[in-house]
């Protein structure tokens, strides 16, 4: 019962990598950007909660129902003033200015907020620790309710995709952007809104963060590292590959700790990489389809 | 008032001017076929003519207005539609799909993918397949439907025949018979002379990136055109005989 126990709480925590991963695949399946400060921007959504958690002392999902739209806006603000630049300049340099802004937004959040770390523990009641028991399993409420945000998230972000005037357009845009634009498409409004959605579901996934652990201005890189883990083993550019790239990463990672608590993250690496290494790339990826 | 006017336009990629100031006026309802060896210049100014491609000098006024400086989704809007060289659907997206991208962006007019599938009845049991798993007939007769989505008043096909069975270039050529008698403005660029005399009103002949040769079809003869194609020019030595 114990490994199926492991099991469970590893799905649970890919859940949480799911959510952290997907904005970074739809970037990079829409404009081949590979946004390093990804995990920054999730960190900052984490703050801005924090900050009108502890100012207004309004619950934690109110508080993230209205930073979502400032994440929406701080998105597509990103891409106009920041990308659309670099990506005239050629492939790489976008990957450098999103490494700049990940340094800049650091050391942003160290200046104003201190190196101390916070959480959201406290604000959030008895959701954080319960769970539930179910023929000897224990299952947390908090993780449940994760993986529930990320697979609606990700089902969402499919059916926008597959269903919508605008979702067919990001589609057309990310297989050539050159004709998008001779059928109608305003490729940069294409371009800056994927940026938005991108932005804001990765402040999203900041709330889960602030929730299930304590977080600082350097806690960016280590979830940016997990979600490329799990956008990477999904397979790049696939929904339900993301999903089954943070289970996978999850999982192993639960694995690891059960063999040896210091293995927790050694484990999920080692997945990575025999990923990686494998003819096939990742687990989803479709070839010749960048969406 | 002419729909399309091309001023003195230069077009270049880096160093090498692949368009010399090259000026075209076209009327509402023309056919204009462009004709000229690889490498002439042709799609380049097509390109400019959609707003693909910048020019480096002079300008494109459509219908009275100079478009020179408007991107090209804003083109389609105005009523220029280009099909590109070799077809270029979205491969992951499917027909259906591929003829309403433009969605809200297009023109208004009286297009519809149903009346699409009228015309090219080969495409009505393909609707909701993947344009890669199409053919090439298929595939082009897609993209002139994509180009038709957006409800043109000046339509731009670049080599529409191209790598197409003889049998499958027919059909196109039979549908498009049926847009040039409904009124609609063209630009055609087309390898095969025949089939480009057969359909146009006037003729431009482009070589090394200028205009060699340009006047009505019935009034150019087919050795003129090929002589233009090709760079002959009479040579005072043989005399003016011929």
């Amino acid at each position: 019962m114990n490994w199926v126990n492991v099991l469970l709480q590893g799905v649970l925590l890919g859940g949480f990598y799911a959510l952290l991963a997907c904005g970074l695949s739809l970037m990079f399946g829409v404009m081949r950007i590979i946004n390093l400060a990804h995990g920054d921007i999730a960190v900052i959504g984490a703050y801005l909660i924090w900050v009108l958690v502890n100012q207004t002392s309004i619950p934690p999902w109110l508080a993230a129902l209205l930073v979502l739209p400032v994440m929406w806006v701080a998105g597509y603000a990103m891409y106009i003033l920041l990308l659309e630049r670099s990506r005239r300049a050629g492939m790489l340099v976008p990957l450098l200015t999103t490494f700049g802004l990940a340094i800049v937004i650091e050391n942003v959040l160290l200046q104003v907020f201190s190196p101390d770390d916070h959480s959201l523990l406290s604000s959030t009641g008895t959701l954080a620790t319960s769970s539930i028991t179910f023929g000897g399993l224990s299952i947390s409420v908090f993780g449940v309710l994760t993986l529930a945000t990320a697979v609606i998230v990700l089902t969402s972000l499919q059916a926008f995709l597959s269903r919508t005037t605008s979702g067919r357009q990001m589609r057309a845009t990310a297989e050539d952007p050159d004709v998008a634009e001779l059928v109608g498409i305003n490729a940069r409004a294409v371009y800056a809104r994927a940026t938005a959605i991108a932005v804001a579901i990765a402040g999203l996934g900041g709330i889960f963060l602030a929730i299930r652990q304590t977080f600082d201005p350097s806690t960016g890189p280590t979830q940016l590292i997990f979600a490329f883990e799990a956008v990477v083993i999904g397979g790049f550019g696939s929904q339900w590959g993301t999903l089954l790239g943070g289970i996978v990463l999850g999982v192993a990672q639960v694995i690891g700790a059960q063999v040896n608590p210091q293995y927790f993250v050694l484990f999920g690496h080692i997945v990575f990489l025999a990923v990686l290494a494998s003819p096939r790339g990742g687990l989803l990826s479709r070839r010749g389809s960048a969406l | 008032m002419s729909l399309l006017e091309v001023r003195a336009v230069d077009a270049e990629y880096g160093l090498l001017k692949a368009v010399r100031a090259v000026s075209l006026t076209l009327e509402e309802g023309e056919t204009h076929a462009l004709v000229g060896a690889n490498g002439a210049g042709k799609t380049t100014l097509l390109r400019v003519i959609a707003g693909a491609h910048r020019p480096s000098a002079g300008s494109i006024v459509f219908d009275g207005i100079d478009i020179t400086r408007i991107p090209a989704h804003k083109r389609v809007a105005l009523g220029i539609a280009l099909v590109p060289e070799g077809r270029r659907l979205f491969p992951g997206l499917t027909v259906a799909e591929n003829l309403t991208v433009a969605g809200g962006h297009r023109r208004d007019g009286p297009w519809t993918v149903d009346r699409v599938l009228e015309i090219f009845p080969m495409l009505q049991h393909r609707r909701g397949q993947r344009a890669a798993t199409l053919s090439g007939g298929e595939q082009q007769a897609t993209a002139i439907g994509r180009a038709l989505m957006c409800n043109p008043r000046l339509i731009l096909l670049d080599e529409v025949s191209l790598g197409l069975a003889p049998r499958a270039v027919t059909g196109v050529y039979d549908s498009l018979r049926g847009l040039i008698g409904g009124g609609t403005t063209v630009i055609l660029v087309e390898q095969d002379l025949g089939r480009a005399l057969a359909v146009a009103s006037r003729v431009t002949c482009m070589l090394h990136g200028e205009v060699v040769l340009e006047g009505t079809a019935a009034a150019l003869s087919r050795e003129q055109i090929t002589a233009a194609y090709f760079g002959v020019r009479p040579s005072p030595g043989v005399g003016a005989g011929s």
